[in-house]
């Protein structure tokens, strides 16, 4: 166990390396650096840079001016001894600041929704094998195609203006307007659950689709072999049967796939969070891309991918756990 | 059983041995119902792609400035009571809603304007070469916008008809880039094995653990403002291809891992086949279905992936138009609400996105006819 979490563990770390490589990367690539934007902004009104010194010397003290890997190491050296991302020049603050206050409700959002995909995937799929052909099951296999086939920004939106045309509410962001600098207490809390249900089933429903698909086809194929047969034989009541054996079975594959489900999700907040306007990374994301605010852009990035690595290493050990026959080596 | 029955399911026993696989597999496939209803909306709908000159009622950049905002008109056929054969809209007026400041257009019912079939209108090229005027249906007099028109009073329907054209294509290019590179970097990868192998794998599970869509955000908006719209439609195929190719890849590498060790290869080997021929005459045809099937379940995810780039404006700009730049007007709660026909484009997004998927469903259990 120890030398496979080991071998986890460097991995995850190439894994990183490689990603903050292309991170940096993507924030290299748009021509033009932030001092353009700022440049080219502000023509028209007051201009902020008189001469091409004070230009040279705002790219100078921001490191714009070395060569590509120069930059590169000194970003990540940075990330890495002092935990410093960088300046995030739009807001002219710490990037580590910005992010602090979103990271939390990019996880809440993220972890919700992917436990919400589950509950409702997993006894769906297990009705589905169980029901085969059935109208249950074609009505599941129906819904779950369309809740593919909506692009989540869409869903959100139609989410949004039904909740208007029938409660009269805007049910917009993760809190209440008079909730939303209020410190933290019992009410907040059940304020922001009661926000969190439409990001969760708009990006949910994506997931819920696939996983009922994989779950339906493994348990399928389980229900037809031998043992089963053997425990029915045996005058096995049904429910126990199935849920004892056969279902367990079909969970691995739904297990193992969290590191395929997670990036979805986490792309799938993306951008639902910024139609529903959401306090995550999201919205910041495409606001720091579009002002070419390069640490920025690239530290949610590289977070984002850092989320995906972590939860897919905390699955892989959660199915060696759980399933004794997956060797470790 | 009796005679010709039994002698009908013979020949038709024999004729299963006779086929060739891709009639088997047309066989299986057609037995999917969903899968042929999803061909037939994905051939309506490139069909509509290919001729949408001739069913849009209007060119696309033509403003009606003084009917901005228009509610889509209904096509009837009863006129308070009485049945006309000719379908007609009613004609409206613009005016002023007294209760939200906000220009309306109550209906006139004692105007009809005819829906006039196969009229002349606006001069167009059919498949940009023969020159036409002819529309599929439009009216003599008065307007009609069955979609209704957006802020600048352009008609939605020639607009929609129009995006088709990007729309579906961009996930075909898409494709067509994934499976160049999927099979290039697979085959290498499965059939040279070791350290190029070990890379290349590397590589895809890190790319692979990239959100997508923060990925595609990154790199569209490195696509420079000035660029001319071809170029920025085949950046943005580019785009959607970066995590496209990676699944190709490992099933093609499985495939290659798989077949290397069979009887049939070692045979080709044995009668001295080079390499490039055991290659495309006897592998690349032992697990094109698979690639076929990997290729149609890739295209909606890439429509998809350009309508929400277009829709978040970081992929395809106007004068371009695709479903997710018509999507970008209908971005506002408060859009949908007052103009919710603007959420019509939408709809050919999903049903592009179900047909694809209903398709690539009956392809994958077609693609072994021989289990």
């Amino acid at each position: 166990m120890l030398t496979y979490l080991l071998t986890r563990v460097v991995s995850m770390l190439i894994s990183l390396v490689a990603v903050s490589i292309i991170a940096f990367l993507i924030i290299q690539l748009p021509p033009g650096d932030f001092i353009d934007y700022l440049e080219t902004r502000s023509i028209g009104t007051e201009p902020q840079f008189v001469s091409e010194e004070e230009v040279e010397a705002l790219r100078a003290h921001y490191g714009l001016d070395r060569p590509l890997y120069v930059q590169y190491l000194k970003w990540a050296s940075r990330i890495v001894f002092h935990g410093d991302f960088g300046m995030a020049f739009l807001w002219d603050q710490p990037v580590i600041h910005l992010i602090r206050e979103r990271l939390p409700f990019t996880m809440i959002v993220a972890i919700s929704t992917l436990l919400f995909a589950y509950v409702v995937a997993i006894p769906i799929g297990v009705y589905s094998a169980t029901h085969q052909y059935s109208v249950g099951d074609y009505t599941a296999t129906v819904f779950g195609f369309i809740g593919l086939a909506i692009p989540n920004f869409l869903l959100a939106l139609i989410l949004i203006v039904l909740m208007f045309r029938i409660f009269g509410i805007n049910p917009s962001g993760l809190f209440s307007p008079e909730m939303e600098d209020a410190p933290w207490s019992l009410a907040k809390v059940v304020d922001m659950v009661n926000h969190l249900w439409i990001p969760m089933i708009v990006i949910g429903t994506a997931g819920t689709a696939a996983i009922i698909r994989v779950l339906r086809g493994v348990l399928l194929d389980e229900l037809g072999k031998q043992y089963v047969v053997t425990a029915r034989a045996k005058g096995m009541s049904e429910p126990a049967l199935v849920f004892k054996y056969p279902v367990r079975v079909a969970l691995n594959p739904i297990v193992s796939t969290i590191g395929w489900r997670l990036p979805q999700i986490v792309s799938g907040t993306t951008i639902t969070a910024v139609v529903l306007n959401l306090p995550t990374l999201g919205p910041m994301l495409l606001v720091a891309l579009e002002s070419q605010d390069m640490f920025l852009a690239g530290a949610i990035i590289l977070l984002l991918t850092i989320l995906v690595l972590v939860g897919t290493f905390v699955s892989d050990i959660l199915l060696a756990a759980l399933d004794p026959r997956i060797r470790l080596t | 059983m009796t005679g010709p029955r039994a002698a009908s399911d013979t020949s038709r026993d024999e004729s299963a041995y006779l086929a060739s696989q891709w009639q088997l597999v047309w066989r299986k496939f057609r037995r999917h119902r969903l899968a042929l209803v999803g061909g037939t909306f994905l051939a309506m709908l490139y069909a509509l792609a290919l001729f949408g000159d001739f069913v849009a009622p209007y060119p696309i950049a033509e403003r009606h400035a003084d009917q901005a905002n228009h509610p889509l008109q209904r096509v009837r056929f009863f006129d308070r009571g009485t049945l006309h054969l000719r379908p007609f809209v009613y004609a409206t007026t613009p005016g002023l809603d007294t209760e939200t400041f906000l220009r309306a257009y109550p209906l006139q019912k004692e105007r009809r304007y005819p829906l006039r079939f196969f009229v002349r209108g606006w001069s167009y090229k059919i498949l940009g070469l023969i020159p036409a005027d002819r529309h599929l249906f439009g009216v003599q007099e008065g307007h009609v916008y069955l979609f209704g028109t957006d802020s600048l009073g352009r008609d939605l329907l020639s607009r929609t008809v129009h995006a088709a054209r990007i729309s579906l294509t961009i996930g075909l290019a898409g494709v067509g880039i994934s499976l160049l590179l999927g099979i290039v970097l697979g085959g290498v990868s499965g059939y040279y094995g070791g350290r190029v192998d070990l890379f290349i794998q590397r590589l895809i599970e890190i790319l692979l653990s990239i959100p997508t869509i923060p990925l595609w955000m990154g790199l569209s908006a490195a696509l420079p403002a000035n660029w001319p719209p071809a170029r920025v439609y085949f950046g943005v195929v580019l785009i959607v291809s970066v995590i496209g190719w990676t699944g190709i890849a490992r099933i093609v590498r499985g495939r290659f891992l798989q077949l290397r060790e069979e009887d049939f290869v070692m045979a080709a080997k044995v009668t001295g086949c080079s390499d490039s021929r055991i290659i495309f005459a006897h592998l690349v045809p032992a697990f094109a279905s698979y690639i076929i099937v990997r290729a149609t379940l890739a295209v909606p995810a890439m429509i998809l992936g350009e309508t929400a780039l277009s829709f978040l404006g970081l992929g395809l700009r106007e004068p371009v138009v695709s479903w997710g730049t018509l999507l970008r007007d209908a971005q506002h709660v408060r859009t949908i609400f007052l103009y919710p026909w603007l959420l019509i484009p939408s709809l050919f997004v999903i049903v592009t996105v179900l047909a694809f998927n209903f398709v690539g469903d009956g392809l994958r259990d077609a693609a072994d006819p021989y289990k």
